[in-house]
């Protein structure tokens, strides 16, 4: 598949002596929705500012699409939208002339419909002639997308896009973030909640103190570096696991009356049979159980702490 | 979706968007940013050219309220062109909108076309709607119509972008004034806006000459009534000169990002 972008050895070192990116080489596909992870601080926002040409990079190259964000600013910069973290708006003007500014800033012409298609999918259509003051936060969030969107960018950049949005509104996001994937639009999300990328993501990264420690495709990340937890629920509750069973690392929860089993997710189909017969073989009755897969949230906690 | 348009090489939609946007703050306040300067330089008018202009008797051949309109339009021309191109770049800075600018195809020049063009814009519908008011008080016979023009645009431009630098500069609102009221508006004042600086004594004169306003007051007083202090290739030459450091900043700015970017 293709590279919309393409990062190398891309670093930032502030005046203060800060190095909020070590070198980072990333590729980004045409099309795909990428979540990148990190902690306050991380190096996320440098990383989606450099790209925007928002902060200038110490060493390193960036192309959207083929063009390097330096030498070819105006058709790398026409590719690009940028939802920033913050809400900055013109709290003077009205939502109908903010996204026709957005749109001839980017050096377009005027296209009522296509900002009435942008503003209607964000459920701002009613508010077109409204001033951004009189807006909510999840309303100016929302103009901040259609912002990015008037000028029909192909790759979307959406900086912690449902921060302090309630619970309805961000599943409305993910489906319009969806949308527009379905409409060919790569975007890169960074988010505190790893529920989000769990639920969106084609691919993730994860970055920490300005180094970008993997970048994985969700699904085989959740499998190679997932945990899965098998819990038996005992007719009789054991004082401690038996002897017998000291090679599985077994634990015995809820005052004796579970038996917890964790393992890697890869090893899925081949151990469990095997303690079944075994814990089967002893004697030892159950009369349910359940099966548990360690969140993204897990995964990223780990591997953050990991490299503390 | 995609707008596979090809890229011009000047974003003219993108000057245009921003020259739009600071003229729509201008008619949004359109009253406040006439009616100060106006009912100033009525006041001056009323003060120095009526009341106490009437026992001065005439300067280099026309009547002293003539006399002093070019002086007051230069002083309104010169704090509204700071005032309103500082205002303009620092309040994106300020609310942090500033951001959709920075990464959009526009470039350094662009930017600066749409930014100040409006400010200019402004300071020269302010400067003409002074002329116009001044017109009601006193006659005003103006002896090349063309050059006053020109000499309006260009010291207009000229200290837009000093405004736009300042704008730049300046890290909260209450420095955006500091320029226009305590340099350029005692250095108008003392710059002979109401004086011949021939009418000082020598050591007085002499030192008026390294205010850089006398020369633009100067100058623009020759465009109205053909008479200067000091003659108008001096004057012409000493605004483009601050036009040309002015440039050099504002490209320095971009180049480095200063205080615009990280």
């Amino acid at each position: 598949m293709q590279n919309i972008l393409s990062i190398s050895s891309l670093t930032k070192t502030y005046a203060s002596g800060l190095q909020a990116l070590k070198p980072v080489d990333l590729e980004i596909r045409k099309g795909e929705i990428f979540a990148l992870l990190g902690p306050n601080g991380a190096g996320k926002t440098t990383l989606i500012s450099i790209v925007c040409g928002l902060v200038t990079p110490s060493t390193g190259t960036v192309l959207v699409d083929g063009h390097d964000i330096r030498r070819d600013f105006r058709a790398a910069r026409a590719m690009i939208g940028l939802v920033p973290q913050e809400l900055h708006t013109d709290m003077f003007e009205t939502v109908w002339a903010t996204v026709n500014f957005s749109r001839g800033l980017f050096g377009l012409g005027r296209d009522h419909a296509h900002l009435e298609r942008v503003l209607r999918d964000l459920s701002l259509w009613d508010k077109r002639n409204d001033k951004i003051m009189t807006l909510s936060g999840g309303m100016k969030r929302r103009l901040l997308i259609a912002k990015a969107l008037a000028h029909e960018p192909r790759l979307l950049f959406l900086d912690e896009p449902t921060a302090g949005v309630d619970v309805e509104l961000r599943r409305d996001m993910w489906e319009m973030v969806r949308r527009l994937r379905d409409d060919g639009v790569t975007i890169i999300l960074t988010t505190h909640y790893i529920e989000e990328a769990e639920e969106m993501a084609d691919r993730i990264g994860v970055i920490n103190n300005g180094e970008l420690i993997l970048v994985e495709e969700k699904a085989r990340l959740m499998k190679k570096l997932g945990k899965k937890q098998l819990t038996l629920h005992l007719h009789e509750p054991l004082v401690s696991v038996p002897p017998e069973l000291d090679g599985w690392g077994l634990a015995l929860k809820n005052e004796g009356s579970e038996l917890e089993y964790t393992f890697n997710a890869t090893e899925e189909g081949t151990v469990i049979p095997k303690l079944l017969k075994r814990i089967g073989d002893l004697g030892i009755d159950f009369h349910d159980l359940n099966t548990r897969q360690s969140s993204l949230e897990e995964i990223f906690v780990d591997l953050v702490s990991a490299r503390k | 979706m995609n707008a596979s348009a090809p890229l011009p090489r000047f974003n003219r939609h993108g000057v245009m968007a921003i020259y739009l946007f600071e003229m729509g703050r201008f008619r949004r306040t359109i009253w406040q940013s006439l009616a100060t300067p106006v009912i100033t330089t009525v006041l001056f008018l009323v003060v120095f050219g009526t009341a106490i202009g009437g026992r001065m008797g005439q300067l280099d051949g026309v009547s002293y309220g003539a006399f002093i309109v070019p002086g007051l339009i230069m002083l309104t021309m010169l704090t509204e062109s700071l005032s309103n191109a500082s205002f303009g770049i620092h309040l994106p800075k300020f609310t942090g909108t500033i951001y959709e600018v920075l990464s959009a195809p526009v470039s350094a020049f662009e930017i600066v076309l749409g930014y100040v063009g409006a400010a200019a814009t402004k300071s020269v519908i302010l400067a003409l709607v002074i002329f116009a008011t001044a017109n009601i008080f006193v006659d005003i016979d103006v002896l090349h119509p063309f050059w006053m023009l020109a000499f309006m645009l260009l010291i207009a431009f000229t200290f837009c972008l000093a405004g736009f630098i300042i704008g730049v500069w300046a890290k909260a609102f209450d420095q955006l004034q500091f320029v226009p009221m305590l340099v350029v508006t005692p250095l108008t004042f003392l710059g002979g806006a109401f004086y011949s600086i021939d009418m000082l004594p020598g050591f007085w004169r002499t030192l008026s000459l390294f205010n850089p306003i006398v020369y633009l007051i100067s100058g623009f007083r020759w465009t109205f009534y053909g008479t200067a202090d000091v003659t108008i290739g001096v004057s012409v030459a000493m605004t483009l000169v601050f036009l040309a450091l002015c440039l050099g900043v504002v490209w320095w700015i971009f180049r480095t990002g200063y205080r615009l970017k990280s």
